[in-house]
């Protein structure tokens, strides 16, 4: 994995409000097709984080790279070579699945043939032809899910942050879901997840836990457990949580 | 009673705290009837004039001469016979004319006072009033001065007429017409959007499964608005007065009184459309639609009704700010009694009975 | 003591709750299990007599939620799924104003929500607007306190809140529980199953089960161990070909594997291997509920 080089690098980034320090000198790496887990309680500075490194907004300090650009500099490129699937899905409840599809593959500027082929064998591949003319605000949780995820990563992104995809949604989508994203790393791309449920942090390859500003724990879920001497990743986030 | 107490500090600290809300409670109405008043008071500048001198002695062309150097009046043209006059308002060449009476500086002289007559196209009747102030100002100024010099007091007698709108009827019709638009602003608007807004973010639901009758929340509410709405119409009436020099010439106390029935009618409005709106988006929207358009459009605040076609005046007839803006400029500018207002103070009274029953009605205490 | 008897509720074209019965019981955490959708929150405003069943009926410590609604939200307390506060309101002036709602102040109850205010006490000074997602949830679990309710009725408490959290906030409804309150409280995640009494698992407005969680998991037929190796991904699609009746999801750090009928082992894993797994552990293990949930699902034919 590491000799497919380094996708995100992120050296001593600051990010202040006011007074307020959201990121604390944050430093790691997120090495390309790795399943990246960004763990952490509420406002310990996820979102900020997240927010800096998909170019939407400028750190205080620190030397950040994403896919190779500078985001003080190269935010644009940045853009073009990432995707993102929030938690609210960003898909437009009253335009139809098919119309989602095209109007995302619109605003990366595929080609139309292109997008015309690769809106078919999305449409195939999730098993959603039948619904391809429905309204998005018609289909169920699950499915929206998976379609937010194919239109976030339609463009054939490096890397895709993903932030808090899999709330509400039930427990056997939840896992297609994430079948979802094995498949995808399969073709190559880079995971970066943020989740509430703990036991998805063991599906990551490595995972980060933010507390405060700061990152106090980072590796494979294997070496955390053994580290922190639990039998699960959420007994390690509510002991480093505690010491703090 | 307790209960209710805590519930309009609440909706206290709620208008309070934010910033807009105070914005568009104290803020709104000042900027509003300063904006009407100084549309209509723009500086004047340039404007044609005729003069009619029958008499063209030293005393008339010295005023006239003060009037044209005055910087706000250009001489379009001297007129010989009051006939000319007509025709030359008709082609809409000036707006004003001036015309001294016949032996003007003798009769000033041997009796201490002379007549000159100011006609101005009233059609524009917010400028006439203006222009024919500026005028008077400037007589006035000069016979100031002469009668120092003179022994005995001098008196000119500026006879003012109003051509094609001679009652100068819209003059000072934005301050009721403001009056109604911001008490409709604040109380139904304001009020639909604090209920919109519990029911949006879910705290709505909670005030439900309380004790609380609806009747308390729907007290709870409005209160406030109450409360701030009178303090509103005030400060309206005063700049009216203070800034515009628009007097109350009827009673106050009825016209406060007026007011504050207009205000309940607006708040029960409010609560009517907050049982149909779901989120301040719709509340909002609703208002703006189903009360401020026709408080703009359809209640003779800016349109006269009197030029609307035949249907549109049969559709001001449920607008409720139409009666509100009768009933302020019979009490305001002409000082009439209750015994004129009657009628529309009693359509008044039926609408809002009307709308407090169908929003009491509308009010659920469930959810859907 | 809840008791729900045939309760049905459609909104439009869409059925919400299809037929529900059950008895929720005194002094007990009763927990509503299930995704988005479930039916949990129609459920918890048909109790709270916030809305009213097409079918059926609900009685709450003997009162009916239709009728007499107005006993029952005497003496029940409810924190709706988005938390119901003012969040240009201070900590301290939401509690007074949900005090005095219910005609009493925050001096008097403060002895009753004291385990909980405690922890955000230092902020009473702060906006609503301006807390943690975890502060927030213990301010709204406050608020729902202030009047001593009997029923307290917690609609997704947990949801968007972190681990740490999560738990202090069910250590504190244990707290509640053992001065005698009774409640109702519903969550997406399966692991919190076990902090309840009894649990009903619902999804798309039908009661999968309804029981101890120990007794639910005890119940679970299949057959069921975890198998965990290098490639997951490629491991979960070479064990759903094993052979047909077999089913596998991922949990966490192994997959879950389960049979209709006693399999053999040795055979599976000579299988693995031929497939090219190396080292593949295959152990029996125990259910939690979201086995069973899932189970629940495929067995209903509801996904």
């Amino acid at each position: 994995m590491n000799s497919a080089g380094k996708i995100i690098e992120v050296k001593d980034m600051v990010k202040k409000f006011g007074q307020f320090v959201a990121n604390d000198h944050l430093t790691f790496d997120v090495y390309r097709g790795e399943i990246f887990g960004f763990l952490g309680a509420n406002g310990a500075g996820k979102t900020t984080a997240i927010k800096i490194l998909c170019g939407l907004s400028l750190p205080t300090s620190g030397e950040i790279k994403v896919a190779g650009y500078d985001v003080y500099t190269g935010r644009e490129q940045i853009k073009t070579r990432i995707g993102y699937m929030s938690q609210k899905f960003s898909l437009y409840e009253d335009l139809t699945v098919k119309e989602n599809i095209r109007y995302y593959a619109g605003i990366y500027g595929l080609p139309r043939r292109e997008i015309n082929i690769k809106t078919k064998t999305l449409l195939e591949r999730l098993n959603i032809c039948n619904i391809a003319n429905t309204l998005v605000r018609e289909i169920p949780l699950g499915w929206k899910q998976k379609l937010a995820f194919s239109v976030a990563v339609f463009h054939d992104p490096e890397l895709v942050f993903l932030d808090e995809p899999t709330g509400g949604v039930d427990p056997i989508a939840r896992r297609q879901f994430w079948e979802l994203i094995y498949e995808a790393t399969g073709h190559g791309i880079t995971v970066f997840v943020t989740t509430h449920y703990m036991d998805e942090a063991e599906y990551c390859h490595r995972v980060s836990i933010m507390s405060e500003g700061k990152i106090s724990a980072l590796d494979t879920p294997e070496n955390l457990k053994k580290q922190y001497h639990a039998n699960d990743i959420n007994e390690v986030f509510v002991k480093i949580a505690r010491n703090n | 009673m307790n209960n209710l107490a805590g519930f309009i500090k609440k909706e206290f600290i709620h208008i309070l705290r934010d910033p807009r809300t105070l914005i568009i409670l104290f803020g709104l109405p000042v900027v509003q009837i300063l904006i009407f008043g100084f549309v209509i008071r723009n500086e004047i500048q340039d404007v044609k004039i005729a003069i009619l001198d029958y008499s063209k002695d030293d005393v008339t062309r010295e005023i006239t001469n003060k009037i044209l150097s005055s910087g706000f009046f250009v001489l379009s043209e001297n007129l010989t016979e009051n006939n000319d006059i007509e025709e030359i308002f008709r082609e809409g060449k000036i707006r004003e004319v001036v015309i001294f009476e016949s032996q003007f500086a003798r009769k000033l002289e041997r009796e201490g006072k002379a007549s000159v007559q100011v006609l101005a196209d009233a059609s524009d009747p917010n400028s006439a009033s203006l222009v024919v102030n500026y005028t008077r100002g400037i007589i006035f100024d000069y016979l100031k001065k002469a009668s120092k010099e003179a022994a005995q007091p001098l008196k000119i007698n500026a006879e003012v007429r109003m051509m094609y709108n001679p009652g100068l009827k819209s003059a000072f019709m934005f301050v009721p017409g403001t009056m109604a638009l911001i008490l409709m602003l604040v109380s139904a608007m304001m009020t639909s959007i604090s209920i919109a807004r519990e029911k949006e973010t879910g705290t709505m639901e909670v005030l439900l499964v309380s004790p609380l009758r609806p009747i308390h929340i729907i007290v709870g509410k409005v209160t406030p608005y109450i409360l701030l709405s009178c303090i509103n119409a005030v400060v309206i009436i005063a700049l009216g007065y203070f800034v515009f020099g628009l007097p109350v010439k009827g009673s106050l106390v009825l016209l406060l009184a007026e007011t504050v029935l207009f205000i309940s009618l607006a708040l029960s409005l409010g609560i009517l459309i907050s049982t149909m709106a779901s989120n301040q988006q719709v509340a909002m929207f609703l208002s703006v639609f189903v009360l401020m358009l026709p408080t703009i459009l359809l209640s003779g605040f800016i349109f006269p009704i009197e030029n609307m076609p035949k249907i549109l005046q049969w559709v001001t007839f449920i607008v409720p700010p139409r009666y509100f803006i009768e009933i302020l400029r019979s009490i305001m500018l002409k000082g009439t009694g209750f015994f004129n207002i009657w009628q529309q103070t009693t359509v008044l009274i039926g609408m809002t009975l009307f709308f407090i029953i169908l929003s009491a009605v509308k009010f659920k205490t469930r959810l859907e | 003591m809840i008791s729900i008897s045939n309760i049905s509720k459609t909104f439009g074209q869409i059925a919400a709750l299809s037929n529900i019965t059950l008895e929720i019981p005194a002094k007990q955490i009763f927990g509503f299990i299930g995704p988005d959708g479930a039916g949990k929150t129609t459920l918890f405003r048909l109790i709270t007599t916030l809305m009213v069943p097409d079918s059926g009926a609900i009685l709450v410590n003997g009162f009916d939620t239709v009728k007499e609604y107005r006993r029952i939200r005497m003496f029940t307390g409810y924190m709706p799924g988005r938390f119901s506060l003012y969040m240009d309101l201070t900590v301290e002036e939401n509690l007074n104003f949900y005090a005095t709602i219910f005609g009493t102040t925050l001096e008097k109850n403060y002895h009753l929500i004291k385990s909980v205010y405690s922890h955000i006490e230092p902020f009473r000074k702060r906006l609503a607007g301006k807390l943690s997602g975890g502060m927030k949830q213990k301010l709204a679990l406050s608020c729902a306190l202030i009047h001593n309710p009997e029923i307290l009725v917690l609609d997704e408490p947990t949801t968007g809140v972190d681990a740490v959290s999560r738990k202090e906030f069910w250590e504190l409804l244990h707290e509640l529980k053992q001065k005698g309150m009774t409640i109702v409280v519903s969550t997406p995640y399966m692991d919190e199953a076990a902090k309840c009494d009894t649990i009903a698992l619902v999804h798309k407005g039908r009661l999968l089960e309804t029981d101890k969680p120990g007794k639910i998991t005890g119940s679970f037929k299949e057959h069921l161990f975890a198998v965990s190796g290098e490639n997951q991904f490629r491991l979960i699609n070479d064990l759903r070909n094993y052979q047909p009746g077999v089913s596998a999801y991922l949990f966490g750090q192994a997959i879950h594997l389960s049979f209709n009928t006693k399999p053999d082992i040795n055979h599976l894993k000579m299988h693995l291997a031929k497939s090219g797994h190396g080292d593949v552990k295959v152990e029996p293990i125990m259910p939690s509920v979201e086995d069973c949930f899932i189970s629940s699902m495929t067995s209903s034919g509801n996904h």
